[in-house]
């Protein structure tokens, strides 16, 4: 058979069901083999839209996304798709095609060093120069995407090799010198840590991303049941443990709350499990739980006292390590740490002014409560990142979906496309901004053909909200380059230009019947237009560079 | 990073294309300088072994031992300045030898260090210098004083020794 086709069996062996993609002169062959295969190719409008929901797609389900473009642009367009993935660690495979193996090197039309370009930004990556290499190239692809600390693999394809013939033959197994990912923490790690903890007053779990994408939400759960420390997540940590649980304190960091905060600043033992203490989570990182002994889990090596030192670092996957900390875990008697947190929780709740205004805030509460926090979210990045993750409650792993490390504007949209994709079963939203949802809106074509119905909630305050902040409060409200409101597109006319259905919000008293009347839409993607308060800040907020006791607005 | 330690690091890879150029990225993306760097082929065709010379301290070593590892192809990482290991460099200079009693000083030199001549013209000499970077520092700054036309180091070069206790 030929290498295109092969690589469709390749793609069928690891269980692909569909691809986000975009055709183009070098991956034709490729484009044309899928096209009698039973794997379902969503068509998105621009490649950027693909990787997003490649990733979006990953994310909801925990299987590895893929991409496809062709060479030149198209792999340039996947760039930013792939450094999203890369940076929160999300298992996708992009494929590239490439021009033809002897004109590599010779700039010819649409060439770019697409394996150069990306490799910051993939965990690996391939380009195949032989037929024969495609499927251990693309066993080992998956492998590396899935395993250890997930992330996106690149392979990128000659049109000559995809046209070659090759006796196809898919590997069973695969075995790598260089890549053996640790599974199971060191039995000696683990105890010093049980000890540590055992004599602790103040404890504190500090839960990232790592135990959503170890599917560890259910060990999480029974060790703190069982232990009784307090939870507290890094964005990228939501939905980890449930938003209402008695002990979760919710997001910490820049936009963290007040008692979340304070935990970390008052704690004597931090657990820091699935993360990498992002500058985000940590503020002024010398002054970072400044009482605490530290122990950090996770699957990285380099993740552990890259950014804060580490008394016991423990090297594996969050699961398992859960696991082993689940048999010997102690029952604490720590009533006084957790009366004082829930003093915090009273004093300072996160709040903002329910006025008469329709408040951004007040938006992601409505949808919280009209979906039971049952939906899936993405969300874009900015103040409307923000406050869904300060308002949604979020339930259940793998429903709050957000470029956490790269912050990617236009990720929101085509990620709830790949998220629906996954999840038919789920009502899936993105929570926009007016700014961040023009950065991929061509997507709607794409919603609208494949019939995918999400909603797309556009929090319009006719600003790049957060930069704005940034200007009110640290610029003198010079507020250059962010509003928007100048030819600012209708958006509602907008959504049916595509053929989708537009609504709009102008009234607080409209909210609920409108979103009520949107959520329940099936046929295809609908988007609403809620005209919010212009200059509504996010609050707490802790300066960069600032500790995370130094916070500032919303201290109620 | 000049009061930093010198720290030579072994690195085996899988002998591909491309590896040079990930190892070469992860230092120039993460700013950690290399102070040489000499990669071939071992005695098994399918790996390659790279010395690097690096300076940092304490954490920044452990990110490049980390990172290193983080990286599909590589199988090994080792910093040999922490075992017991023998390391060696080689250089070519081009001196020039303008008068025969600068000649006949510079074979001198070269007769010392237990240095070699490779090739003679009419107003230079060039010598070929094997040795750890001390003896080939100390060999160039004397040459200097006859004037350097030409100089090309490979880098350090660096094998742990055997350790007898371990058999």
């Amino acid at each position: 058979m030929t290498g295109a086709k092969a690589i469709v069996e390749c793609l069928k062996k690891e269980n692909v069901e569909v691809i986000f993609g975009y055709p183009g002169g070098v991956i034709l062959p490729l484009c044309d083999a899928l096209y009698d295969s039973e794997i379902r190719f969503i068509l998105t409008r621009h490649e950027q839209g693909a990787a997003h929901a490649a990733d979006g797609y990953a994310r909801a389900s925990g299987k590895v996304g893929v991409c496809l473009a062709t060479s030149g642009p198209g792999s340039t367009n996947l760039v930013t798709g792939i450094a999203t993935a890369y940076m929160d660690s999300i298992p996708m495979v992009a494929i590239t095609g490439q021009v033809a193996t002897n004109l590599i090197g010779n700039d010819a039309f649409q060439e770019v060093d697409t394996t150069g370009i990306t490799r910051p930004i993939t965990k690996h990556n391939y380009l195949v120069k032989n037929v024969d290499q495609l499927p251990v190239i693309f066993k080992e692809a998956f492998f590396i995407a899935r395993t250890g600390k997930p992330g996106p693999v690149l392979i990128d394809i000659p049109v000559d090799v995809q046209k070659a013939e090759i006796n196809f033959h898919y590997p069973e197994k695969i075995e790598m010198r260089s890549y053996r990912p640790v599974s199971n923490g060191h039995p000696l790690q683990i105890e010093k840590a049980l000890s540590m903890i055992r004599t602790s007053h103040k404890p504190l779990i500090l839960a990232g991303g790592g135990v959503i994408s170890a599917n560890a939400s259910e060990e999480l759960r029974k060790f703190v049941e069982k232990t009784q420390i307090p939870v507290a997540l890094t964005m990228m940590g939501l939905g980890s443990f449930p938003a209402e649980h008695k002990l979760n304190l919710g997001m910490v960091g820049m936009h963290g709350t007040v008692y979340g905060n304070n935990a970390i600043m008052e704690t004597d033992v931090l657990i820091a499990i699935g993360c990498r203490f992002d500058d985000r989570v940590t503020g002024k990182v010398s002054t970072f739980a400044p009482k605490a002994k530290i122990i950090h889990v996770d699957i990285d090596p380099a993740s552990i006292g890259k950014n804060v030192p580490a008394t016991v670092p423990i090297v594996g996957d969050v699961k398992n390590v859960l696991k082993q900390f689940i048999s010997n875990a102690p029952e604490l008697e720590i009533r006084e740490w957790l009366e004082k947190i829930s003093e915090w929780k009273k004093k300072y709740p996160l709040t903002y002014k329910n006025d008469s205004g329709l408040k951004p805030q007040f938006v992601i509460e409505t949808i919280s409560a009209l979906t039971r926090g049952e939906a899936i979210i993405t969300t874009e990045v900015g103040q409307n990142q923000m406050w869904t993750a300060q308002y949604y409650k979020f339930r259940h792993p793998r429903t709050f979906i957000s470029s956490g490390g790269l912050g990617t504007m236009g990720f929101g949209f085509p990620a709830a496309i790949g998220a629906q994709v996954a999840r038919k079963d789920k009502i899936v939203i993105d929570i926009a901004g007016d700014g961040s949802i023009q950065m991929n809106i061509q997507e709607l074509s794409t919603a609208v053909t494949e019939k995918i119905p999400v909603k797309v909630i556009i929090l319009n305050n006719c600003f790049l909200g957060m930069v704005r902040q940034w200007q009110e409060l640290f610029y003198k409200k010079r507020y250059a380059f962010t509003c928007l409101k100048e030819r600012q597109p209708d958006f509602v006319k907008l959504a049916e230009a595509y053929g989708a259905t537009g609504y709009r919000v102008t009234k607080k008293e409209e909210l609920n019947k409108i979103l009520i009347k949107a959520l329940s839409h099936k046929d295809g993607p609908v988007l609403v237009d809620c005209i919010v308060e212009p200059e509504e800040n996010v609050y707490p907020m802790v300066p960069a560079g600032a500790s995370l006791n130094e916070m500032i607005g919303g201290l109620a | 990073m000049a009061s930093y330690d010198s720290h030579i690091i072994s690195v085996t890879v899988e002998n591909k294309s491309g590896v040079l150029a990930r190892i070469a990225g992860l230092f120039s993306a993460r700013g950690y300088n290399i102070d040489s760097l000499a990669v071939a082929e071992t005695e098994d065709p399918t790996v390659s072994r790279m010395s690097i010379v690096v300076r940092g301290d304490e954490k920044i070593l452990e990110q490049i031992y980390k990172q290193l590892n983080k990286l599909v192809d590589v199988i090994k990482v080792q910093d040999l300045t922490a075992e017991e290991h023998i390391e060696r460099e080689l250089v070519l200079l081009k001196v020039n030898t303008s008068s025969s009693s600068v000649r006949n000083e510079v074979i001198q030199i070269v007769n010392i260090f237990r240095a070699k001549i490779v090739d003679v013209s009419r107003k230079s000499l060039t010598v070929e210098l094997v040795g750890g970077t001390a003896k080939v520092d100390a060999m160039i700054d004397l040459m200097k004083t006859f004037g350097i036309k030409e100089i090309i180091r490979t880098g350090k070069i660096a094998i742990c020794r055997d350790n007898s206790k371990e058999k």
